[in-house]
């Protein structure tokens, strides 16, 4: 990891530990995201990537340590703070969560009209932009059960963005995409962040599309960073781990198996009767 | 033995305390979201209310004419079948308006509300909003609550006429009653305090179905049996505390 001057820190993860119930998720985290970067999070499933999302917007609150935000303590922030930080989050959400109740505009427009006092013409500029920018501009009358759960994901996509924020968060963004789609898209997660100099973080298993798209990317195992460098860089390592998750082995330090007793006891032992 | 019911207790308490909680964040959001976002509520309104108004009709109709049935041949043995309109709009103003109307409610309206939040959760619509700074609580919960809480006493007005419609069709046009005999004993022992019970019955019940649906909702497990049963437990619910209330609004009205 390269030291930078504090300010270009977005988000600082000291020492987090976060436990589901009984099980463990992460341990001792650290994690430091630069500005204006595109940032992947990968790992095996299982491994907390979303759980990660979650703590960093606070939807969960962490066990032990500490998550900065632009050099804020996010725990210590009030609920009024709280919002008026996550109004700085775009976030796509893994399977998109549009209200079903709203038109694919109306969606979109949705936090133009709880946030803003923009008229309904402006409204409707800003939000026909977005929606031809992911390609839907002719599906705002649409309800979101008509759409494909791709077309789902690019709406969710155009919402993240319609209020400009500084961070836009992907919860795995290339699921259930098809070829054409997930290459507009990843153009356009490219195109966003160096032409309005937002900062991305992606969580996906696509090391393909990660390793064109990320600038950074820690790759997280066992409660902790793993390893962590360009796609390239994580591509030479000789780490063990790394070289199983790059090159999709089924044999090496992480177990395909989740945790389970012995499968020739469980299957002719004592158990089995 | 005793831990079991020590930690049920402690579970009802801390549930109780909850919900109580949360009826408070409704309330101290409720003035706000019906003076500037009104349209939000009148959705809501149109949603739990208007949707609901055949089956209430229906259900009225059907009440009022075995109110006219039972009251007709009942009264008949003292001679006194002329009472049977009185006999039916005091039944159905201070009882079985309010009451039936509350439990068709929760049928019909509560159930929708709690698999719809219930499903939102379980779509990650609710924290999607959450994420958009938007509170889910003031957005959501409250418009429904409050449409619910007008919907009821309307609802509940709507029962007793068709009600008596009902009662009247039957024992009037065909049970022969004197239409005339019917409307003037009604006038008569109908008092301004059974219409008042009546009414704060209704709006007792409408809080409460209402304040059931959207907790049962917003708490399902996020799963679709966690829906399935945040829908049933609102029916159920909804049912005891509406009949409980029932009793002890009577007992302080007497």
């Amino acid at each position: 990891m390269t030291m930078d001057a504090p300010s270009d820190h977005l988000i600082e993860i000291r020492g987090l530990a976060y436990a589901h119930g009984a099980r463990p998720i992460f341990k001792d985290l650290n994690l430091t995201i630069q500005r204006g970067k595109i940032t992947a999070i990968m790992g095996p499933s299982g491994t907390g990537k979303t759980t990660l999302l979650r703590l960093i917007t606070r939807q969960l609150i962490p066990d032990r340590g500490v998550i900065f935000v632009d050099g804020v303590d996010i725990s210590t922030l009030n609920q009024t703070n709280l919002y008026k930080m996550r109004r700085r989050f775009g976030v796509l959400f893994q399977n998109g969560a549009l209200l079903t109740d709203l038109s694919v505009f109306e969606n979109v427009a949705f936090p133009l009209r709880e946030h803003t006092r923009l008229t309904n013409r402006l409204i409707r500029h800003v939000v026909l932009t977005k929606l031809h920018a992911v390609g839907l501009r002719g599906a705002a009358d649409m309800m979101p059960v008509q759409l494909s759960g791709g077309m789902e994901r690019r709406v969710a996509l155009a919402r993240a963005m319609v209020m400009d924020p500084d961070i836009l968060i992907y919860d795995e963004p290339f699921v259930g995409l098809d070829p054409i789609s997930m290459g507009v898209i990843v153009r356009l997660v490219r195109r966003m962040n160096d032409a309005l100099g937002i900062s991305s973080i992606l969580v996906s298993h696509d090391l393909q599309e990660i390793s064109t798209v990320a600038d950074c990317s820690f790759l997280i195992s066992d409660g902790k960073v793993a390893a962590s460098g360009s796609p390239a860089e994580l591509n030479q390592t000789s780490s063990e781990l790394v070289k199983q998750f790059m090159h999709g082995m089924a044999d090496g330090p992480v177990a395909f198996h989740f945790e389970a007793p012995d499968y020739e006891e469980q299957l002719l032992g004592r158990d089995a009767e | 033995m005793f831990r079991d019911f020590y930690n049920t207790l402690k579970e009802f308490v801390r549930t109780f305390g909850a919900f109580q909680l949360f009826f408070l964040r409704l309330l101290q959001h409720s003035p706000s979201i019906f003076v500037k976002r009104f349209r939000l509520v009148v959705k809501q309104v149109y949603n739990a209310g208007a949707l609901s108004l055949v089956i209430i009709m229906v259900c009225g109709f059907f009440i009022g004419g075995v109110l006219g049935l039972q009251g007709y041949s009942n009264l008949a043995r003292f001679n006194a079948e002329d009472s049977v309109g009185a006999f039916a709009a005091l039944a159905l103003v201070k009882e079985l308006g309010p009451v039936i109307t509350a439990l068709l409610f929760a049928g019909r309206a509560g159930t929708a509300l709690a698999s719809e939040i219930g499903l939102m959760k379980a779509t990650d619509q609710l924290s999607a909003m959450e994420m958009m700074a938007v509170n889910p609580i003031r957005r959501v919960l409250v418009p429904r609550f409050l449409g619910g809480v007008i919907s009821m006493p309307l609802l509940a007005a709507v029962f007793s006429t068709i009600g008596l419609l009902g009662a009247h069709v039957v024992s009037v046009n065909l049970l022969g009653v004197d239409a005339g005999a019917f409307w003037i004993q009604m006038q008569q022992s109908l008092d301004i305090s059974d219409i008042n019970e009546g009414i704060i019955k209704s709006v007792v019940f409408g809080i409460v179905a209402s304040l059931l649906a959207v907790w049962e909702g917003y708490n399902a497990v996020p799963t679709a049996e966690g829906v399935g049963r945040a829908t049933t437990r609102t029916v159920v619910n909804t049912a005891i505390a509406v009949l409980i209330f029932d009793f002890m609004i009577t007992a302080f009205m007497l």
